[in-house]
């Protein structure tokens, strides 16, 4: 693999950019690999690279029955924060924030991490409540958070509207590491990375059945015939129902569309990112210059990749009082992602009834931000067949042990 | 838009007009029963892509549950029936099966 560098980029003009090389290979299906990850999204690819660079395993195979990058990760509204209530929580996305701040770097890929700080808006006394808690939790977790009033709020986010009446603004958690990312290149870095170190990204490729002996995974059924492996990881969010189906277990999950949308592109107009729970609103401001806006999640079992219009209705008239000078924007595009809720909206990072066969999942409405840590843990777990202490806690079991780790708080939403 | 007749009232309700309750005809485990029982009973779920039998209340109108057959993965509604049943009708079982021949049927 060439490097990119400013380098390259002179020396490619020399030649038209006719030098480029493509940034990963599409090979066919080996017959046999050390281990096999479904699922080419973030955290899937993000497994196979901390598997590789790791742990030294790189007979692996990722295999995608779309494209890659094609299915969450691709459509999320590319919130990153790392405060969160609970210790294992802040744990893995601490760990997620701190790894996205050099990913550039490390995988020589611009993810274009933007650490631009990130506003809780809270608009009820029952959420400055739950945000004074966070922020002590955060305090003994050393993740740093702050409590800013609403006067600051608005020094902050000059287009806001502090006073109501419908949300006024009450304060905010603020964090003032968090930010966006390209969520596109997130996974193109590591798909670039994976590729390098001879690991086989095959997409186009649906896995259609789990093969096992004695307990123990063997392999997968595939549209592209039968693929070996020693360890099976299952990374597919939205279809971790249905894959866990073939490897013979249930799981704590439903699925449910969650929706997003943009904005025609306008100046500069807001430099942070602004998330209003209470009304299941999430704006930030892309570098094309669209507002990026994210709704909330529709109540019921859905695979369409569609939500339902109310919520678009519902997420900018609450925008719209929040933020007056959005009444008039067009909005440009408006899709959905399929996400995979627990009934704590914590994810699963864990062994699985099936021998050698791990599943990560679970991430729902909030795991773009996770993607470096997840695949940080998941890798760990797969290359040692146990959990390190990034995973234990998120153990597929602990709905049975009564062991949550709620974070469901206020809205229900954990962006 | 989905929109699921009320069996009770008759209503060709939106679903604004509606409070969906997720999976139907989980059978209750309570004191007594096994471990593996309760948890399945209170954490498992089926979550097809496809057929799925779930629960709706008529919120914002006669206030009560009723039972929905849909498909989750092109949002067809097959029909829905009484929250008083302990599984599915035959006839609408029969309709779903004529619609989906691949369908493994309800279990
Ligand atoms: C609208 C929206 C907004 C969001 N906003 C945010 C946000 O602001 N911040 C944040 O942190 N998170 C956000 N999220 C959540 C985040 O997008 C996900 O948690 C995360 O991207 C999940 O990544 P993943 O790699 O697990 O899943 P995915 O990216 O969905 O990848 C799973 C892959 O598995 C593949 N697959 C499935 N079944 C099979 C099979 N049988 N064989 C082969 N391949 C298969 C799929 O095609 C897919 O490409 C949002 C999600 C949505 C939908
Ligand atoms: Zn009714």
């Amino acid at each position: 693999m060439k490097r990119y560098s400013v380098f390259a980029i002179a020396r490619e003009a020399m030649s038209y950019h006719l030098g480029w090389e493509r940034a990963w290979a599409a090979p066919q299906p080996k017959k046999e690999y050390d281990a096999i990850i479904i699922g080419a999204g973030g955290h899937g690819l993000a497994t196979a690279y901390y598997l590789g660079k790791n742990h030294g395993i790189r007979n692996v195979a990722i295999i995608e029955k779309g494209w890659l990058g094609g299915g969450n990760t691709g459509r999320n509204t590319t919130i990153i924060r790392s405060n969160y209530l609970q210790d294992p929580s802040a744990a893995i996305y601490d760990k997620a924030l701190k790894l996205y701040e050099d990913l550039s770097q490390d995988l020589n890929y611009n993810v274009m991490f933007s650490p631009r700080g990130l506003l809780m808006l809270a608009q009820t006394h029952h959420e400055v409540r739950g945000y004074l808690r966070t922020v002590h939790a955060n305090t003994l977790q050393g993740v740093a958070t702050e409590w800013i009033s609403p006067a600051r709020v608005k020094e902050l986010v000059p287009i806001i509207n502090i006073d109501g009446p419908r949300y006024p603004i009450l304060g905010a958690l603020y964090q003032a590491r968090g930010g966006t990312a390209r969520h596109d290149a997130v996974a193109w870095g590591y798909a670039r990375a994976c590729s390098a170190m001879g690991m086989d990204i095959i997409q186009q490729c649906e896995v259609t059945g789990v093969r096992s002996e004695n307990g123990v995974v063997k392999g997968v059924e595939t549209t592209k015939g039968y693929i070996g492996t020693k360890k099976l990881g299952i990374v597919v969010a939205g279809h971790s129902g249905q894959v866990a189906d073939m490897a013979g277990f249930r799981l704590p999950i439903e699925a449910v569309a969650l929706q997003a949308l943009v904005s025609e592109p306008i100046k500069p107009c807001m430099d942070v990112v602004v998330m209003a729970n209470t009304v299941h609103g999430y704006m930030s401001q892309s570098d094309k210059g669209e507002m990026v806006i994210g709704g909330g999640t529709d109540g019921f079992n859905n695979f369409t990749q569609r939500g339902s219009f109310h919520h678009i209705e519902e997420t900018l008239r609450a925008l719209v009082e929040t933020f007056p000078m959005i009444s008039r924007l067009k909005m440009l595009r408006q899709w959905g992602g399929i996400v995979d809720m627990t009934g704590d909206r914590s994810p699963i990072i864990s062994k699985t009834p099936l021998g050698n066969c791990f599943i990560n999942c679970g991430w729902g409405t909030g795991g773009f931000k996770a993607i470096p840590g997840s695949g940080w843990a998941m890798a760990d777990l797969m290359a040692r067949g146990e959990p390190g202490p990034l995973a234990a806690d998120f153990n597929m079991w602990r709905f049975r042990e009564g062991q949550f780790i709620d974070e469901s708080v206020a809205a229900g939403v954990a962006h | 838009m989905l929109i699921l007749e009320c069996p009770y009232c008759g209503v060709k309700a939106e679903e604004t007009e509606l409070s969906p309750g997720y999976e139907a005809h989980l059978k209750r485990f309570g004191p007594g029963s096994s471990d593996d029982e309760f948890n399945d009973y209170m954490f498992a779920r089926k979550n097809p892509k496809g057929v799925h039998f779930e629960r709706w209340r008529h919120a914002y109108g006669c206030g009560k549950w009723f039972l929905a057959a849909r498909c989750t993965a092109t949002l067809e509604v097959f029909g829905t029936y009484p929250a008083q049943s302990s599984e599915p009708p035959a006839d609408l079982v029969a309709k779903i099966k004529a619609k989906r021949p691949d369908w493994s049927g309800y279990k």
